[in-house]
């Protein structure tokens, strides 16, 4: 539910998801090797890694679509593996989950789709549900026009944002977003960018961001956490990030696109390319 | 729940003070609606209205829709309406629904007028895919003459693999079902013949039924069930995956390369599983006419020679490539025709099942006039 913005205040910050000692593999291969890791109320987390290094393994284990074999999940408090099977459902439906591709049903219009979380698990009239479908859509950035569309028939940023509008339908507390920005050109995902920021301020929620784009990093994430190794290897804010010494985030955050995304020059990086 | 109302209205000539409380979530989303249009109407005279949120903690997108919701029915009436003591939390909520904009609801349209409507949209629709079955066609001819004129053109392994999927793993249920009709068609035969002493016409009747008609029309409604379907989908889901896009783009005709090959697999193996079919169903009759009917296997093979000859197993095979044809022919038509989404996937499959299984009948029909007029 809404609360504000968690980081204003001075108090000790609650830890929303705990992850501890997890290990998730597929046959003989180990993706994620106990890995320890915290995400605080209210914050924007981005997650990165090399591609295939296991963020979205994270992501999918944590909202419990893959299964570990060791190790804890705690959500809000509650034992995903061992909890209570009531407290466990109630979890369920204070997240939202972005996919990567959508995964919006493609039988059903925009308005259904919003829609549909609702329908599920609350008791509302219809009149409600079609205002608050305009409601969550005109916070995602889109129109009513858009109400009675199929999702073959939107764009792909259209999509991504019917699909965030859908996460948001029962005001979770959390959100979990796959790769939300990729796909997108530069300018609509610098947008989307500051929707996850304004939606995170005005609803005071929890992000869990799975992500590439490094100028999503600099301008929206409160705090970074690295995945090499199946592990955790750094989690902080982008100056800790700049600082660290680890090969591999050198390697991420001092590559020529990184400084760029600074704001950095990179042309006398650039010079010494030799153009055909 | 505590026992307060979650709003509570006190008037005072035509000011209004209305206090909300508790939580204004999505979980008493249902109750506060209630409450808050039956304070619209009660309050209907209310010249100034305040709206005191101080005791509301906790507001999510829903509650704060609501109260949106009042403040614009009272504004709407002319009424000075005013928030007083929201969080400060919940001001940049409030901000954000206060900028949306409700679609114009339209009138649901006239029910007459929509049946009419999709009768008229159901009848074009079958004039539609009628024309689209004969491009199809046209289509297949020309990928045909193509790779007529430069054999090395078929796509000889994707042939080969489509006869496997489609002839060779479709032979064991085919002959168990056409094995188990000419049992059932010779039981009713014995049990009904009996009766007036003519057991033996039992064995031309199995004879001309199954190498005729029942072999071949088993086999292709077996067909258009087992692989039509399976045709369907695997091009349409390849149609929403943008797969057949892609081969457009490579410059690869989609009809040579994944059409053509099917067709002649399916052109290929319905008249083995036709033949293989009414031999197994000329088996299990004579077996029924032994064990139930008593009649000696060889009588019943002395009686076949004499009821059955050339042109009644050939009427039989004639018809399977045709009827081979326009199942191939239904089911690509069918699976291109897929739009986006899942559903229009499932819809298409039954259609072209439904289909196939038609124009087969129909096809039959049209065939046995013609060999009745040649004499055949």
């Amino acid at each position: 539910m809404a609360e504000g913005n968690g980081k204003a205040n001075g108090k000790a910050k609650e830890v929303i998801i705990e992850v501890r000692d997890v290990v998730v593999g597929f046959g003989s291969r180990t993706v994620l090797n106990h890995l320890d890791l915290d995400v605080y109320r209210g914050e924007i987390l981005g997650f990165v890694g090399g591609s295939g290094a296991g963020k979205s393994v994270l992501m999918r284990t944590i909202v419990g679509l893959l299964p570990k074999r060791s190790g804890q999940i705690k959500v809000l408090n509650v034992d995903m593996t061992n909890g209570p099977e009531p407290a466990r459902h109630a979890v369920e439906r204070r997240w939202g989950v972005l996919f990567q591709q959508g995964a919006l049903f493609s039988s059903l219009t925009v308005k259904e789709n919003i829609q549909f979380p609702m329908r599920e698990y609350l008791k509302l009239p219809q009149r409600l549900m079609d205002e608050m479908a305009v409601a969550k859509l005109e916070m995602v950035g889109l129109d009513a026009t858009a109400l009675d569309k199929f999702p073959s028939e939107l764009s792909g940023g259209m999509t991504k944002r019917v699909s965030l509008a859908r996460a948001l339908a029962l005001d979770p507390d959390i959100v979990f977003l796959d790769e939300p920005t990729s796909g997108l050109d530069p300018i609509g995902a610098g947008d989307f960018d500051t929707l996850i920021a304004t939606l995170q301020k005005t609803l005071g929620l929890t992000v869990f961001m799975v992500t590439h784009d490094l100028d999503s990093l600099h301008t929206v994430c409160d705090r970074i956490a690295v995945l090499v190794d199946g592990k955790v290897a750094v989690a902080g804010t982008m100056e800790t990030m700049l600082a660290s010494t680890h090969p591999w985030l050198r390697a991420y955050f001092h590559g020529k696109r990184s400084r760029g995304a600074q704001g950095l020059d990179t042309k006398a990086d650039a010079a010494p390319i030799p153009t055909p | 729940m505590n026992g307060k109302s979650l709003l509570e209205g006190t008037a005072d000539g035509d000011q209004l003070r209305l206090a909300g409380t508790g939580a204004w979530t999505s979980a008493n989303a249902r109750q506060l609606e209630g409450l808050i249009d039956s304070a619209v109407r009660r309050y209907a005279a209310a010249k100034a209205v305040a709206i005191d949120m101080a005791h509301v903690d906790r507001l999510d997108t829903f509650g704060a829709w609501l109260l949106e919701r009042l403040v614009r029915a009272f504004s709407a009436r002319g009424a000075q309406t005013q928030v007083v003591g929201l969080k400060e939390d919940y001001r940049a909520l409030m901000d954000e629904l206060h900028t949306v904009k409700l679609a114009e609801t339209q009138g649901r349209p006239n029910p007459i007028v929509q049946a009419l409507a999709s009768i008229g949209i159901s009848i074009a629709g079958v004039g539609q895919s009628l024309i689209t079955m004969i491009n199809m066609l046209g289509a297949l001819a020309v990928a045909f003459l193509r790779v007529i004129v430069n054999p090395r053109r078929l796509r000889f392994t994707s042939t080969v693999h489509q006869l496997d999927n489609v002839g060779w793993r479709a032979v064991p249920i085919m002959l168990l079902i056409t094995f188990l009709v000419g049992c059932i068609i010779a039981q009713q035969g014995v049990f009904h013949f009996r009766k007036f002493g003519a057991d033996i016409y039992v064995v031309d009747m199995v004879g001309i039924l199954t190498l005729r008609e029942l072999g071949v029309l088993i086999v292709c409604i077996m067909v258009a069930g087992r692989s039509g379907s399976a045709y369907t989908a695997e091009l349409g889901a390849m149609k929403m995956r943008e797969e057949i896009d892609a081969l457009r783009t490579m410059g690869l005709d989609p009809i040579e390369v994944l059409v053509l090959p099917r067709i002649i697999a399916l052109i290929i193996g319905v008249p083995i599983l036709t033949f293989l079919g009414s031999m197994a169903a000329l088996y299990g009759g004579g077996l029924v006419c032994w064990l139930y009917g008593g009649i000696d296997p060889e009588i019943y093979l002395q009686r076949l020679k004499e009821a059955i000859d050339l042109k009644t197993f050939q009427v039989g095979m004639i018809k399977a490539p045709f009827m081979a044809l326009v199942i191939g022919t239904v089911a690509c038509v069918e699976g291109l025709s897929v739009k986006g989404s899942a559903e229009s996937l499932g819809l298409q499959t039954t259609a072209s099942v439904v289909e196939a299984i038609f124009l087969v009948i129909v096809l039959d029909g049209l065939f046995a006039i013609f060999f009745a007029s040649i004499g055949m």
